[in-house]
């Protein structure tokens, strides 16, 4: 029992304009109503005024023509905007006035030709309209069950339904001949390092001063006055001949100083600080955009990318945004000669979560 | 066009073109292609030109990028800047980066090409998206077109990913602050996270080879891949030839429109040089990646304002609205749900957009052919989850901007954040509801047309003393029109041949009366005949 | 018939209306020309006790109640003592201050105050204790290394400001303004102060030479127009995804109905 609905021999009237037969298939859902309307055919040709008066053809035929003539135009300024405005002097305003001349020409060269053919289109080419016939996309019965002969044929010769040890071995040698070129991919990695002890740690150590990004001069106690924000980075980075932009992806720091009865350290990071001073990883732990901006009285640390927001004076944990873990803090303390260096290293790692991370 | 020599009875002198074609055909056969294509009618609606802006401005994409090829040099070897930029100069940055600012500043109309190559990336993404819409509304995906539906999603796909790896080549502040976003994305996925980051940047972060195999993959395997589902998307559109809207002499077995020689090769050739102007326009007069200000890549400063290009927007704004703290350990494993939510949305909405012709095939159960584009009003349900879906991208889209929207608007970003998140959850369902109420509305106000003309705006007083005003009933070829399109009951469901009712079934007939419960159906010619005898 | 031009004896129409103008341009330049001599634009001498009590006078009539009469402070605004000249200049000389209202964000308006009443607050104010002075014209004007200070800018300034200094968001409403129509002392004295929630850049972390770097590139920004053309504002990829959509696409999109249409 047909568990459908209106099959086509439901529908009552042999309607051409709901041509529901004329391609094979079910109606499903649909609903053919016996009483439709009919399609009332084609409306009469409207003539244009081109059509109609010869003055106006005459005027699109000008308008036409004196586009491709513009088009004409703007490529030989195009040309001559490229030898007159020469950007050699280091001037900036030079690129800005070649970018623009050069480009006003192409415009009109590439706009000339568009407006006037299409103008061409509209208004003087005979506007009678094409009538094709859509045939069913489907190949008819005949060239249907010829396909399936030539298969059956080509099945018979081949014995490839028959002989089903050489079908399963052929279609398990296809299905993995591609391997190999798989694992080449293993390639795009090093084969000598492994991700997670990577991630896990920094070039900070003992002792590393912290030094002023991007020059590299080594920072005093004394330089870091209330309110203020430094840029930290290792010093020695930047003597790095390689890997300089990979380990400042991780070691970059942010360094601030508090009104020490405004800080709540975690228990156990009480001397993580100096005096106020409090050093965090500048590496976000949401997917790892720099977390550069400070604002001084609110002590909120905002990253710019998705808006996650951490609070300095508590351990820089997220008060907004999408981001989790709080940013990691650089043990600091002060040397012999005032400036601050590293306690260690993180003692987690820094920058975005990932899997192994625990 | 032969014209026969006076002279002497030498062979017959032909025109140049006969001459060349009659040479073209005899080596190729192409005649049998100019019979059979040449006055092919093409439907003319503007909204099936949208498919073309895509087609002409990845032109333009094609031609200004194999320029830039010419003078843009992929490499993170370190340099120091020696070029025309003065705030620039003596930077050390990739020669990636340095390449790129010599067409800016020190090649003459490389900034114009530069310009015009990312202008056009952005136009064809958004007609890319403008052409699918368009698609969806007037249900062009139906039968047989469904597989074109499909190519056209990886299109859009791949469109997107060309324009992601595209922008990341100069190797600056912006993109460059984009590739440490997916790198960490990358790394919050479970078990393959690090692996997989490790393999894309070959090592750490950044590292000095992804922008050699971002170019790869911009200027080989992704083009061709375009290139070849392009070719693919038209060919069918010349099997399948174009849907058209319901009309006077439109059937569903012909196709009526412009020859495509000579009118349709003008009005879409013209359109072509059009498209290409635009651009060019949009070129000479606005800046767009102005990377000499943005600086090289460096993991440490960051601009207010970082966003990718538009058509990135939905992803990055799905990271920005999830709430704080969705992350916790586990079994010694780190599960980043603030970044898996997001994706894992993403990717059932996406698999919702490429499945939903089969699943709207399946609920009507209807197999014919389908040729007469529907207008978006007679379908309602699915116009209004259209209407949902736009919302809940466009909020997405939204959020990607959520520190512009605070600074110009003078709000905070916090409610920015707060609103958009309702109007990414809550939104798509009232988008809904009023779109499919206003598309019921609409069907409605048809019927009242067909059934008693449209106002006509004359007041006329009839001797008793009343006014009336004169409805102005339609002509036949209007009211086709209005009364041509299908209608569709929900399923009823009846037991199969072994007598059971399958959960399939059940499924389909619910989601078949979600569909089609409320409808409205067009005026027949028995209900016009009954409301005109009901008034004279 | 003729028509014959009489006199009439009445005044022309117009008399009346060139009478005032001729008497508003009399008594307007008589004032110019005898007024411009008499207001001097006097530059203030810091160290005259004449410009500090000057300074004192202003103060008390239009910050003591907020800062306190001593500057010491009050519920309602900090102390002033140590914050220097700078500070002073730089919040009344761009009109934040005396504030429109309370908040974190004090708004930039119209200052309310001339150059002159300006520099004699900013002394008095200096007075009461040690802080950042009014930075020397060779810092401040720029003729700097502008290479150095965009990439310290990138570094310091631009997460806050945009790269281009178009401005930014901060948490919770506030926003960190744009730079384009900023003088080079004034953003000095921003750099050398920290201004409400800007932090302080001291001359140890920032030295005088690198804020006269910076200032070089934002006078560079400020006076070279970009070279693709208009810049939407500076805004990146969201400006350039909203005009495509709206004016690339919207003008693509009303010439595709121009050209479907059928012609006349």
């Amino acid at each position: 029992m047909a568990q459908d609905d209106h099959s086509g021999s439901e529908v009552a009237a042999a309607d051409s304009s709901h041509a529901a037969q004329d391609f094979a298939g079910s109606t499903g859902t649909a609903v053919i109503p016996y009483d439709a309307f009919e399609n009332p055919g084609f409306e009469p040709h409207r003539p244009r005024v081109t059509d109609e008066e010869p003055k106006r053809e005459k005027r699109a035929q000008r308008t036409v023509y004196t586009l491709f003539y513009l088009s004409v135009l703007g490529s030989v300024w195009a040309i001559a905007a490229y030898m007159l405005f020469p950007i050699e002097s280091n001037d900036v305003d030079a690129v800005r006035l070649n970018n623009m001349f050069i480009g006003f020409g192409a415009t009109l060269a590439l706009l000339g030709i568009g407006f006037g053919a299409v103008h061409w289109g509209k208004s003087l080419m005979t506007s009678a309209e094409s009538i094709d016939t859509r045939h069913p996309i489907a190949s008819s019965e005949a060239t249907r069950a010829g396909a399936v002969e030539v298969f059956r044929q080509a099945d018979e010769e081949s014995g490839f339904s028959r002989r089903t040890v050489i079908r399963n071995s052929l279609i398990g040698a296809l299905l993995v001949f591609p391997l190999p070129a798989v694992v080449l991919f293993r390639g795009l990695a090093p084969q000598d390092e492994l991700p997670v002890p990577l991630l896990s740690h920094t070039m900070w150590k003992k002792g590393t001063r912290l030094a002023l990004d991007p020059s590299g001069v080594a920072i005093q106690a004394s330089d870091v006055t209330i309110g203020s924000v430094f840029h930290v980075i290792p010093e020695g980075l930047n003597d790095l001949e390689q890997g300089r932009l990979e380990e400042k992806a991780k070691a970059a720091v942010l360094l601030m100083r508090l009104e020490p009865n405004e800080l709540n350290p975690a228990p156990g990071r009480e001397n993580w600080g100096y005096d106020g001073i409090v050093a965090y990883s500048k590496i976000c732990t949401h997917v790892g955009c720099p977390v550069a901006l400070y604002e001084q009285h609110t002590h909120h640390l905002l990253c710019p990318c998705h808006q996650s927001q951490f609070d300095v004076a508590n351990n820089c944990e997220v008060i907004f945004g999408p981001a989790k873990r709080p940013l990691p803090q650089l043990p600091i303390a002060v040397d012999d000669e005032g400036y601050l260096v590293a306690q260690s290293d993180f003692t987690e790692p820094v920058g975005p979560s990932f899997w192994e991370r625990n | 066009m032969s014209t026969v020599s006076t002279r002497s009875p030498a062979p017959v002198k032909r025109s140049f073109t006969a001459g060349a074609s009659e040479y073209l055909n005899d080596r190729t056969g192409i005649a049998v292609a100019i019979k059979g294509l040449g006055r092919k009618a093409f439907p003319d609606h503007w909204s099936f030109l949208l498919g073309e802006v895509a087609l002409f401005s990845f032109v333009v994409i094609l031609i200004s990028g194999t320029f830039l090829t010419f003078f843009f040099q992929a490499s993170m070897a370190e340099v120091h800047y020696d070029g025309s930029y003065v705030p620039l100069k003596g930077v050390e940055m990739s020669v990636a980066m340095a390449s790129t600012l010599d067409i800016s500043f020190d090649i003459r109309g490389g900034l114009f090409v530069r310009q015009m190559h990312h202008w056009a990336a952005l136009l064809f993404v958004a007609a890319i998206g403008l052409h699918m819409l368009r698609v969806f509304f007037t249900g062009a995906f139906r039968k047989p077109r469904e597989i074109n539906w499909v190519f056209g999603f990886i299109l859009f796909v791949l469109a997107m990913a060309e324009g992601f790896t595209g922008y990341s080549l100069p190797d600056d502040l912006l993109s460059g602050n984009g590739l440490r976003i997916i790198d960490g994305l990358v790394k919050g996925m479970p078990i393959i996270g690090t692996w997989t980051s490790f393999l894309i940047f070959g090592g750490e972060f950044p590292g000095t080879e992804i922008v050699g195999r971002l170019y790869s993959l911009h200027i080989l395997l992704l083009p061709a891949l375009l290139v070849a589902l392009i070719g693919v998307h038209v060919v069918y559109v010349f099997i399948h030839k174009h849907t058209q809207f319901a009309g006077p002499g439109r059937q569903p077995m012909n196709s009526v429109g412009p020859p495509i020689l000579p009118i349709y090769a003008a009005k879409a050739g013209g359109f072509m040089f059009i498209i290409w102007g635009v651009i060019s326009l949009i070129a000479a007069t606005f800046t767009i990646n102005p990377i000499w200000n943005y600086g090289p890549y460096d993991p440490s400063p960051v601009s207010a304002g970082t966003q990718p290009d538009w058509y990135i927007g939905f992803a990055d704004g799905a990271l920005r609205l999830i709430p704080p703290g969705w992350e916790f350990v586990w079994l010694d494993r780190t599960w980043s749900f603030n970044i898996l939510v997001p994706l894992i949305a993403i990717g059932i909405f996406l698999v919702l957009v490429v499945a939903y012709p089969f699943i709207e095939a399946w609920v009507k159960g209807d197999h014919r052919e389908h040729h007469i584009a529907d207008r978006p009003r007679n379908a309602p349900t699915r116009t209004a989850i259209g209407a949902a879906g736009v919302t809940f991208y466009a909020g997405l889209w939204a959020a990607a901007s959520s520190d512009i929207l605070a600074t110009h608007f003078s709000l905070t970003m916090e409610g920015v954040i707060h609103a958009l998140q309702a109007v990414t959850v809550i939104g798509p369902f009232v988008a809904y509801f009023i779109t499919k109420r206003v598309c019921l509305a609409l069907q409605k106000k048809d019927r009242e047309i067909v059934l008693h003309g449209y106002e006509s705006g004359r007041i006329v007083k009839l001797p008793g003393g009343e006014f009336i005003e004169v409805h102005q009933p339609l002509d036949e070829y209007e009211r086709w029109r209005l009364v041509s399109q299908e209608s569709y009951e929900p399923l009823m469901l009846r037991p199969n041949s072994r007598g059971k009712i399958t959960v399939g079934q059940r499924v389909r007939a619910s989601l078949s009366r979600w569909f089609f419960e409320d409808r409205i159906a067009p005026v027949t010619k028995g209900e016009l005949e009954a409301s005109h005898s009901a008034h004279h | 018939m003729t028509r014959t031009k009489r006199r009439t004896g009445r005044r022309h129409p117009l008399a009346t209306v060139a009478l005032l103008a001729l008497g508003l341009v009399f008594t307007g330049g008589a004032y110019a020309a005898l007024s411009s001599g008499t207001v001097a634009q006097a530059e203030a001498d810091p160290t005259s006790q004449e410009t500090i009590e000057q300074g004192k006078k202003l103060f008390q009539a239009n910050c003591a109640t907020c800062h306190g009469l001593a500057a010491q402070g009050t519920g309602t605004g900090p102390s002033l003592i140590g914050v220097g000249a700078a500070a002073v200049d730089f919040q009344v000389g761009t009109g934040r201050m005396p504030m429109q209202m309370q908040g974190p964000q004090a708004q930039q308006k119209p200052p309310q105050f001339t150059d002159e009443q300006v520099k004699q607050l900013a002394y008095y104010v200096a007075s009461l204790g040690p802080g950042p002075e009014i930075p020397a014209d060779h810092l401040a004007n720029g003729g700097g290394d502008a290479a150095n200070g965009a990439e310290l800018f990138r570094v310091n300034c631009a997460m806050c400001h945009n790269v281009a200094g178009a401005g930014g968001a901060l948490t919770e409403g506030k926003f960190a303004p744009a730079l384009t129509d900023v003088s080079g002392v004034h953003i000095y004295e921003a750099m050398v102060t920290g201004p409400q929630n800007m932090p302080v850049f001291n001359d140890l972390n920032i030295s005088p030479e690198d804020k006269r770097d910076i200032i070089t590139y934002l006078k560079y920004v400020q006076d070279n127009r970009s070279p693709g053309g208009f810049e939407l504002g500076s805004l990146g990829p969201v400006a350039e995804g909203l005009f495509i959509w709206i004016f690339g696409l919207g003008a693509i999109v009303a010439i595709t109905v121009w050209i479907t249409a059928k012609s006349n």
